[in-house]
């Protein structure tokens, strides 16, 4: 019987179909594996209620399940919201790589008050960079641009 | 049918038609920026409508589809408010500001309710309907506090959809019979200081108490909700059984 671990690792590479650098498992979707009986649960939760990309990763990890021989389903839980703080180190990591600006601690809601500009630029370090829209080309990300080498980049809002 | 479903449905009808208006204003926003942030806004409007609908429907054997596309207009319990046309983006602005403070508010309370689906449903859009509000506010400032035009256009926008938010915070017999529904009474008081203050910095002035128009939740709509409906409906009428 292939365990639980060996499940999670093996669907945990599922990448997400925006960010294609990121695994479900280092942004926090992959939420636990566990036997029913016979049957393996898989469990995922979106990063935005309205994420269109839940209904591909729910098809990929199937597939996975399918190359494993096992016999599962997945599972999409709400509770506990999903939150950046779940994201992996290694996934922000990747992120920068990517040339996407990481979650900071910072959640930008809840006044008027702009955000302070902490965001560095992905592409060249500096922390000389302005908010354009606070909404990107996902709901997860805010768009930016950098006032020391004037390229736009995304910024993966904290939630 | 119960009362459960009776209240998921309010809930879901009214972030459903909330993201339908949302999403006509892609490509039609002032700017490539706010088409982006206002496709972004109506999906996580759609989202929630979404796990509300499939809950709802899961509680009398539909399914989301089923209550989306084949109700009648009478059988829909969304606010007036949210089915109103969009007007100008200060109309825009100023529906996402009065709605997405008292989706806030209820989302807050909801959060903690003894239904589980309720209160994660709610823990997870809360989140989202702060960037909402937080959205609307900066706009509202930025339209009230602009120039002569956008002064004017962002007070006849307060002023038009006014009678409209009143709506939000009627209590009735389902919410006194249902335990796990928030009671929308209370929050006005809070819903009305956060709203205000926003108003008064924009430099805008308040406005005035008047009529409130009332009947979104026991399905009796403005001539609006029927044309949203055949454009929302359409497809999925003239091809029954199809799936994407
Ligand atoms: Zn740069």
């Amino acid at each position: 019987m292939v365990t639980d671990e060996a499940i999670f690792d093996a669907v945990g590479e599922v990448a997400d179909p925006e960010v294609p650098v990121l695994t479900i498992a280092d942004l926090g979707v992959l939420r636990g594996v566990r036997h029913e009986g016979d049957e393996v649960v898989v469990t995922i939760t979106p990063t935005y209620s309205g994420c269109p990309a839940m209904d591909l990763i729910r098809h990929e990890v199937e597939l996975t399940l399918n190359h494993l021989g096992v016999d599962g389903r997945v599972e999409t839980v709400l509770s506990p919201a999903w939150t950046t703080d779940w994201m992996s180190a290694a996934g922000k990591s990747k992120l920068t790589e990517y040339g996407i600006a990481p979650p900071t601690g910072t959640r930008a809601v809840g006044g008027p008050v702009m955000l302070s500009l902490t965001i560095r630029c992905p592409l060249c370090g500096s922390p000389d960079t302005s908010e354009l829209s606070r909404f990107g080309s996902t709901s997860c990300k805010s768009l930016w641009r950098c006032n020391s080498c004037r390229e736009p980049f995304d910024h993966f809002k904290a939630i | 049918m119960s009362d459960l479903f009776d209240y998921t449905v309010r809930l879901g009808d009214d972030a459903l038609i909330a993201a339908q208006r949302t999403a006509e204003w892609i490509a039609a926003a002032p700017q490539l920026e706010e088409d982006v942030a206002l496709g972004n806004i109506g999906l996580d409007q759609l989202g929630q409508a979404r796990s509300l609908l499939q809950y709802a429907g899961s509680l009398d054997g539909r399914t989301e589809d089923d209550l989306a596309y084949f109700r009648e207009e009478r059988e829909f319990r969304n606010l007036q408010l949210c089915e109103l046309p969009n007007g100008d983006f200060a109309h825009a602005m100023a529906r996402l500001l009065y709605f997405a403070t008292y989706q806030h508010l209820l989302y807050e309370e909801l959060r903690t309710c003894a239904d589980e689906t309720l209160a994660g449903v709610a823990g997870k859009a809360v989140k989202e309907v702060a960037y909402h509000v937080d959205h609307a506010t900066q706009w509202v400032l930025r339209l009230g506090d602009g120039t002569e035009e956008s002064h004017r256009r962002m007070q006849a926008a307060l002023e038009a959809l006014w009678p409209y938010t009143g709506e939000m915070f009627e209590s009735d017999e389902l919410i006194g019979r249902l335990a796990v529904a928030v009671d929308p009474a209370p929050l006005r008081a809070e819903w009305e200081r956060r709203v205000l203050a926003v108003i008064d910095e924009s430099t805008c002035s308040r406005p005035e108490a008047s009529y409130q128009h009332t009947g979104g939740r026991s399905g009796r709509h403005t001539e609006h909700l029927g044309y949203l409906l055949a454009e929302l409906q359409h497809v999925a009428r003239s091809h029954p059984g199809a799936t994407w």
